[in-house]
């Protein structure tokens, strides 16, 4: 699944602001408001769910990756966002690194196979050292879409 | 010196949770490798992922059903692998 499939242009931010765990999923989770795919009714209720999956584990996966996620029946589909955050924040990580790049995903109960096929691309691309250190050093939103259209281009011709 | 005991161990998994090889199941996954000193990784279609790393168990995208071959080379290799197949058929303590 591209990421072009899942991620809405509109909610990825360059510039994350938060110092905590609690901080960046309330901030992600704003972006998905902001671009008008999540509503503001809802945006409580999705931060609650996300946290108590952190509970269950981190999904800080190494690499400087979190990939903070939920279930929701507010979604008709699975969206998502992609956060940088300059200076890393501690996401209690599996490999004990600071998260920087943040990849936050809300998907409809009943389709567990989207989840899956999204968390597979996310990881396939966070393979290649290059994209990695790239998304850590955008500086802009538009960097970051630029970085996954061509992500999508290349697993595309592959 | 110490001696070196070349084990290898392998059998097939299957990914038995309905939601399929997610991110809890491959953290728990993840964790219990690096409880072992011998290599492991997994096979799907071709595509071999070490169970060390999470993010590479997750680009395996094994849905429900999947069949995965489990290889294991080093010295505690057969404990490993046994203790991972039994991870599997627990369903990762998921259901």
């Amino acid at each position: 699944m591209k990421f072009s499939a899942f991620i809405s242009p509109k909610a990825v931010k360059s510039d994350l602001g938060s110092a905590s765990k609690d901080e960046v999923i309330a901030e992600l989770v704003q972006t998905l408001v902001d671009a008008g795919e999540i509503l503001e009714k809802d945006r409580d209720d999705i931060i609650r769910a996300i946290m108590r999956r952190e509970e269950l584990g981190s999904t800080g996966i190494g690499r400087g990756v979190a990939v903070p996620h939920t279930k929701h029946p507010s979604v008709a589909k699975l969206v998502g966002t992609v956060g940088v955050s300059s200076s890393g924040l501690d996401f209690e990580s599996l490999d004990g690194q600071k998260a920087c790049l943040f990849f936050l995903l809300v998907s409809p109960p009943d389709r567990p196979g989207d989840h899956l096929r999204a968390l597979e691309n996310i990881s396939r691309q966070l393979r290649d050292d290059q994209f990695c250190k790239l998304l850590g050093q955008s500086k802009t939103a538009s960097d970051i879409l630029n970085l996954l259209e061509e992500a999508d281009r290349e697993s595309s011709a592959s | 010196m110490e001696p070196t005991q070349a084990t290898t161990a392998s059998r097939e998994v299957m990914v038995q949770n309905p939601e399929g090889l997610h991110l809890r199941p491959a953290g728990k996954l993840a964790r219990m490798a690096t409880e072992y000193k011998c290599s492991l990784e997994l096979e799907r279609c071709g595509q071999i992922a070490d169970c060390r790393s999470m993010i590479s168990l997750m680009t395996l995208g094994a849905t429900q059903g999947s069949v995965l071959t489990l290889r294991a080379n080093g010295p505690d290799a057969d404990s490993a692998v046994e203790a991972i197949a039994r991870l599997f058929d627990s369903h990762f303590d998921e259901l």
